[in-house]
């Protein structure tokens, strides 16, 4: 092959990434305008200091907005998180750390079926194990529905993140005759922060998306509620609900509900970033 | 031990091999064995031997090089000697491995108490990445239980003082033990190893990853840590054993074939072996 062949091949290879590069993120742009263009004028201070209401409400053009539901989905997922990262970040130590206990092939296999599992049987499995004990939709429903999204999420990335931690840093500590546990929560967990939170925060972004496991759990409400023991209103299932309401006002309302879910996720995202740059300025100075 | 055998000279004495099924180490010097083993055989898998039936005295504070080509058992003997081999699958280890007469592999013997009484530290310097000099070098301390700033400090700036590293790292001891350079990690390493006072400290070329500025340093501080502290360490370098050590075992395909005083293991070694190898008929 000669060298201009060499070269026009590279500049092949090259386009046809940028190519496909461009795919991936021009759906997300058009996205991301569409909702921007449709739910901006739906934005206004009430927007963010009112609650929902009946639809009497809006129709009359009397103040509504979704601050119930940011709240709510703020609580929830937080909830869950709080909820979900001892077990998740426990599971993948076993799964990393402890990888000739018997335990750990099984909870491999577990945490990959929940990950491939659809959100809306992680709602019924909590409507079984929490609603139906209850008596009632409520908040933590939703939330332990959520942790069930959150839990093989964190425990696969904390698994991957801590088995390529060198082995080296366990030996020096167990040379140093620190026990095995203390290796791990000492040595190998720390080494590995970085990673453990992107993993916390892919979990917490994913599941702050999910309307399909909180249809069943905290059900959703139009009123402000911050009792965790009643039913409560949350952003990706009240996009759902306006979305199929017939109401001109609530869609449009909808439209800015999914502004507001979307700056979540990415403010989720970038503060995250600047908290791992800062922990790998640290290790790596 | 009889009166004989212990006044004889050093220069004089018999070399080991793994022949000797029962050695008398006293024999070899009349200096007292701190670690000895007996049989001791690491296994990888089913039929791979990492060593085989090694018995050897280790002796009280002296500097005890392991030599041989790669791969002929000399890092799996040194990680046999504080069970660094226990979280390896499929790795078996049967024989004796004694540290004051204790067999360190008796039931009911727990690693973690024999880590503590025999150091290690390894080939790349190992650094705690996200604790500071300071945290680095307390690590172990903090484990024994010990929680007074003013005694951590002390013990601190003693481990670094020991270490040669106390008057380079004091005004930054805040900062990151990565930020340091590869020999500075190193004794980093040493100091941090140091510090829970071991009784015999491992080293698995310790000088491999470093200049011959820094290599130098550390072999300094080897020579004068022998003062305190019983050192074995595993070395490619044979003009290293030469000048560190005061013992030379020449490991060869699993087995200890001859241990001996270095400068008589480089001047006359006895098993045919050896001197081949010595000479650089292989490698």
């Amino acid at each position: 092959m000669t060298l201009q062949a060499r070269y026009a091949r590279d500049r092949l290879v090259e386009i046809s990434i940028i190519l496909l590069t461009l795919l991936v993120v021009v759906p997300l742009l058009i996205i991301i305008v569409y909702v921007i263009m449709n739910g901006f004028s739906a934005l206004n201070l009430s927007f963010f200091t009112e609650e929902l209401g009946s639809p009497a409400r809006a129709m009359q053009g009397r103040p509504a907005g979704l601050m119930h539901s940011i709240i709510g989905t703020i609580v929830i997922d937080l909830v869950a998180l709080m909820m979900a990262v001892p077990f998740g970040i426990a599971t993948g130590i076993m799964m990393s750390e402890y990888h000739e206990h018997p335990f750990s092939p099984v909870a491999r296999l577990m945490t990959s079926t929940l990950n491939g599992m659809p959100a809306v049987l992680m709602g019924l499995l909590a409507y079984a194990l929490v609603v139906k004990n209850t008596g009632g939709f409520s908040a933590l429903a939703g939330s332990v529905a959520l942790a069930f999204v959150m839990v093989p999420i964190i425990a696969r990335t904390t698994e991957s993140v801590l088995r390529i931690t060198p082995w080296s840093l366990r030996e020096a500590g167990l040379a140093l005759g620190l026990p095995r546990w203390k290796v791990t929560m000492s040595l190998v967990l720390p080494a590995a922060r970085a990673g453990v939170i992107t993993g916390i925060l892919i979990a917490f972004a994913r599941a702050a998306g999910e309307a399909a496991p909180l249809l069943l759990t905290s059900f959703g409400n139009n009123y402000f509620s911050i009792d965790l023991t009643s039913p409560m209103d949350t952003l990706p299932q009240r996009l759902y609900s306006l979305a199929i309401s017939p109401y001109r006002q609530w869609h449009s309302m909808g439209w800015g509900g999914a502004i507001i879910l979307l700056l979540f996720v990415m403010i989720t995202f970038y503060v995250g970033r600047v908290v791992i740059r800062k922990l790998e300025k640290y290790t790596n100075s | 031990m009889s009166s004989v055998e212990q006044g004889q000279a050093v220069q004089s004495a018999p070399a080991y091999h793994t022949n000797d099924r029962h050695p008398a180490p006293e024999r070899i010097s009349g200096e007292a064995p701190r670690m000895q083993t007996d049989n001791l055989t690491v296994r990888y898998g089913v039929s791979t031997f990492g060593i085989r039936d090694v018995s050897m005295p280790v002796f009280d504070r002296r500097i005890t090089a392991l030599i041989g080509p790669s791969g002929c058992g000399k890092s799996t003997f040194l990680r046999a000697l504080n069970r660094m081999h226990d979280l390896g699958a499929d790795i078996e280890v049967s024989g004796a491995a004694y540290l004051d007469g204790e067999n360190i592999y008796q039931p009911g013997v727990d690693p973690v108490v024999v880590r503590r009484r025999v150091g290690m530290v390894f080939q790349k310097p190992t650094p705690f990445p996200t604790k500071s000099i300071y945290e680095n070098v307390c690590t172990g301390l903090r484990l024994a239980g010990i929680r007074r700033k003013s005694v951590l400090d002390e013990a601190v700036q003693k481990a670094l003082s020991d270490a040669v590293l106390w008057d380079e790292v004091k005004d930054r001891l805040k900062s990151p033990g990565g930020s340091l350079s590869g020999g500075q990690q190193q004794r980093l390493c040493i100091a941090r190893a140091l510090a829970v006072e071991p009784e015999v400290l491992l080293m698995d070329e310790p000088t491999s990853s470093l200049d011959p500025n820094a290599t130098m340093r550390i072999e300094q501080l080897i020579q004068q840590l022998k003062q305190q502290v019983t050192i074995v360490i595993v070395t490619h370098n044979m003009q290293q054993a030469k000048r560190v050590s005061d013992y030379t075992a020449f490991f060869y395909v699993g087995e200890m074939v001859e241990l001996a005083p270095t400068p008589e293991i480089f001047s006359s070694p006895k098993q045919p072996r050896t001197a081949e190898y010595l000479h650089g008929t292989f490698s």
